[in-house]
């Protein structure tokens, strides 16, 4: 059974159809990229995934792991594997980014029926994880996003999804904003959670970011579908031609 | 955070009709009779055994009462009060003289358990069973001076402050044993003639709690008073009056919850705070009276005057409040910055939710000179509730070099409730230095589909965002106060999104 199947989705916000008939497989194992020009869907795609209120799902469904996702709230979502690094990370101010990390983890393990990791043992999970991702220790005292800048919200995301362990993770532009160290450590991180169990769905622009987290699919998405899907060599055409190409299949 | 998570599943457990606290206490009680007349008021003054002059007192505040009217310029709604028909005193039935909390009686402790107010615990492990020349334990210790009803039912840590020259008592025995201090301070601050409410708390008041800390003394325990309203229709006006001398310093706590009723009830309260050359107090309150219910009935009516004056030079007083509860709050903790140096702070969390309805702010009135003033507002507004903030900063022709900074931030949740900021500055004196910043805010959709996206449920979100937009004022209560606080707030909230 696939992990993610996406079938023949269209998806409405404000009157407006944006996704217009979208199908998508994800197996386990795989890493599947996503490309395609400003405004294509990519990111309407991942929010519908992960259940963000404000689409309306007007035709097509969402199966993960051959269950209905767009029955579930989007706690339930993360409880069962979801997890999606959002290309904008918000702020919350006066809520320490250690709290928030441990609030959700033990949400998602209570909703799993696992027991809630105590602080100790999370304390050292936690900084393990973040120590692995270079990301400072000080700043997981600080606020979720407070004063982080670009490079850093996403090196959040990436902890996160480090600290979660999902089964799906979907990368919207986890790339925009790092420079070229930073992005390698951030692949690092990718790659590290890369396993026969776990799937990800990474979304860029950039073909530089496909050289170091190596998809095993690429898809372009045009206007609200995917119009085109074929191998790791896809992102490289691309990168030479553009999208052009596409513009009239769509 | 385990609290938040603790709270949110607390919240679940109960609905806006279950209120948590609502319940009542089967103690027979003696009342006076109902409704307000000279006789009420001598009932009360009898019942206190007090002497000629407090009955005078009360009097004479009772008389210039009725020439008064009740004060309409607050943002709140409510049904006309008939005074006439409120009992104005009563008290659980004195069994006998107490010396430990193992002689009240159990109904009473009982009570104090299902609140979740370690009385008992709080003896046990702080007071008898610890025995002479044993050190006292390092964590924070708290005397609780536990008003049931309008009558004081226990003190602890009595003898302790006593060894400190620390008087903390009911104020129905401070106007018996210290005459000379109450008839000095009573009514300095918040005089009878002040406004409709604190000069009806003047005429009818029926307990309260008296501090005095002597000259340099640095008071060796956070003082604690847990107010509780149980009688059907009874006004609870309950008076506090806290004298810091010279040098010394107090930290007072003060929290209540009330049980559920259908009828709404009247709260009248007026706190007085005198503090001397170089003395600091600090008053932290923990209000959650019962809010009403879902369709907007019942609840308390709390019109509360709380005054400090920073009487001496380099003094200090600084508010803390926490108010989820009541149906209507009409509050506002004021300071007076007399001495030379003195300085006023005011940190306050006002939640509103269904039909609540919150008037709260300050006024800090600076007359010395380099006077400092700081106001930190977090207004929450959800349901179909009203929050406003009401603030007076003002800088006398004398006060050279007063400043003040005021910070005053409003959130949303939801479209039907709404936040109000009223600030009003006045300087007489170009010296003067008053800066006002303020925001509103809605919880944003982003935000919340952030967290849910990372596994919290909407109601957990909601707490999280909110007791991260609250920290500052928080991180000013005591600890055990902090937390206790933070959980009334996401259950306050319970309800407000989905
Ligand atoms: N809430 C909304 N209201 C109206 N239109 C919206 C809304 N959200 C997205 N859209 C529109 O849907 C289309 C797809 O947007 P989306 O963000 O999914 O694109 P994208 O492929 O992620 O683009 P980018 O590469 O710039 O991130 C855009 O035209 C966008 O304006
Ligand atoms: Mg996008």
């Amino acid at each position: 059974m696939p992990l993610l199947e996406v079938k023949d989705l269209t998806v409405r916000v404000e009157d407006n159809e944006i996704l217009h008939g979208l199908s998508l497989t994800v197996n386990k194992g795989e890493v599947h990229a996503i490309m395609g020009p400003n405004g294509s869907g990519k990111s309407t795609l991942s929010h519908v995934i992960a259940g963000k209120p404000d689409y309306e799902v007007t035709g097509g469904e969402i199966l993960f792991n051959g269950e209905d996702l767009l029955e579930m709230d989007p706690d339930e979502r993360a409880a069962k594997g979801v997890f999606l690094a959002f290309q904008y990370p918000v702020e919350i101010p006066g809520v320490a980014t250690m709290t928030f990390l441990r609030t959700a983890l033990n949400a998602q393990r209570k909703a799993r029926g696992e027991s809630e990791l105590l602080t100790p043992a999370f304390l050292k999970k936690a900084y393990e994880v973040a120590d692995r991702l270079n990301v400072p220790r000080d700043m997981l005292k600080r606020g979720v996003n407070v004063g982080f800048s670009g490079g850093e919200k996403k090196r959040n995301e990436i902890l996160q999804m480090a600290l979660f362990e999902p089964s799906l993770c979907i990368l919207d532009e986890m790339d925009s904003g790092l420079d070229i160290d930073a992005l390698r450590v951030a692949a690092d991180g990718v790659n590290a959670l890369r396993s026969p169990d776990r799937a990800m769905v990474v979304i860029t622009h950039y073909q530089r970011l496909l050289n170091y987290v190596v998809p095993d699919f690429v898809h372009v998405m045009s206007k609200g579908r995917v119009v085109k899907s074929g191998g790791k060599e896809l992102a490289l055409e691309l990168e030479a031609s553009g999208y052009t190409q596409f513009e009239d299949a769509a | 955070m385990p609290a938040v998570q603790e709270t949110v599943e607390r919240v679940r457990r109960i609905d806006v009709d279950q209120y948590r606290y609502g319940f009542e206490t089967l103690i027979e009680s003696d009342k006076a009779p109902k409704g307000l007349s000279e006789d009420t008021v001598a009932f009360i003054s009898a019942k206190k055994s007090e002497p000629a002059w407090m009955l005078e007192w009360r009097l004479e505040a009772y008389r210039r009462w009725l020439t008064m009217t009740e004060p309409k310029w607050a943002r709140v709604n409510y049904p006309k009060i008939d005074y006439q028909d409120l009992y104005y005193y009563s008290a659980p039935k004195p069994k006998k003289q107490v010396t430990s909390l193992d002689e009240i009686d159990p109904e009473i402790l009982k009570t104090y358990e299902k609140l979740g107010i370690p009385l008992r615990e709080v003896e046990v492990l702080e007071g008898v069973v610890r025995k002479d020349g044993e050190d006292a334990p390092v964590e924070r210790r708290i005397a609780v001076d536990a008003v049931f009803d309008s009558v004081s039912v226990a003190t602890t840590f009595k003898e302790e402050l006593k060894k400190a020259g620390v008087i903390f008592m009911p104020i129905s025995e401070a106007i018996r044993e210290h005459p000379e201090l109450v008839k000095k301070y009573l009514g300095s601050v918040v005089p009878t003639s002040d406004n409709f409410f604190a000069t009806l708390n003047s005429a009818v008041f029926s307990d309260g709690s008296f501090v005095y800390v002597p000259p340099g003394v640095r008071c060796p325990m956070e003082l604690s008073t847990y107010f509780r309203i149980n009688e059907r229709n009874t006004g609870q006006f309950e008076r506090t009056l806290i004298i810091a001398d010279k040098g010394s310093y107090v930290s007072y706590l003060e929290g209540c919850t009330a049980p559920q009723r259908d009828e709404n009830q009247l709260h009248a309260a007026v706190v007085e705070l005198v503090a001397l050359d170089d003395a600091e107090i600090k008053y932290s309150t923990v209000q959650n009276w019962y809010p009403g219910n879902s369709e907007g009935l019942g609840g308390i009516y709390n019109f509360v005057t709380k005054r400090g004056d920073c009487r001496g030079k380099n003094s200090k007083i600084s508010w803390t409040q926490v108010e989820t509860g009541s149906a209507i709050t009409w509050k506002y903790p004021s300071c007076i910055l007399r001495g030379d140096n003195s300085r006023g702070e005011f940190y306050s969390i006002a939640i509103s939710n269904g039909f609540q309805q919150v008037d709260s702010g300050t006024k800090m009135l600076h007359l010395g000179k380099n006077t400092t003033s700081r106001i930190i507002s977090k207004g929450i507004a959800a349901g179909r509730s009203q929050n406003t903030y009401r603030g007076l900063v003002t800088a006398h022709r004398k006060a050279t070099g007063a400043r003040n900074f005021t910070a005053c931030d409003s959130l949303l949740i939801g479209d039907k409730c709404g936040a109000h900021t009223v600030p009003y500055v006045e300087a007489k004196n170009s010296s003067a230095l008053f800066e006002h910043e303020a925001t509103t805010s809605k919880i944003s959709e982003d935000v919340l589909f952030y967290c849910t996206q990372r596994g919290l449920s909407q109601e957990e979100a909601v707490g999280l965002v909110v007791n991260g937009f609250v920290k500052d004022v928080l991180q000013q209560l005591p600890m055990e106060f902090a937390v206790e606080a933070q959980k009334l707030i996401s259950i306050s909230l319970e309800g407000s999104v989905g």
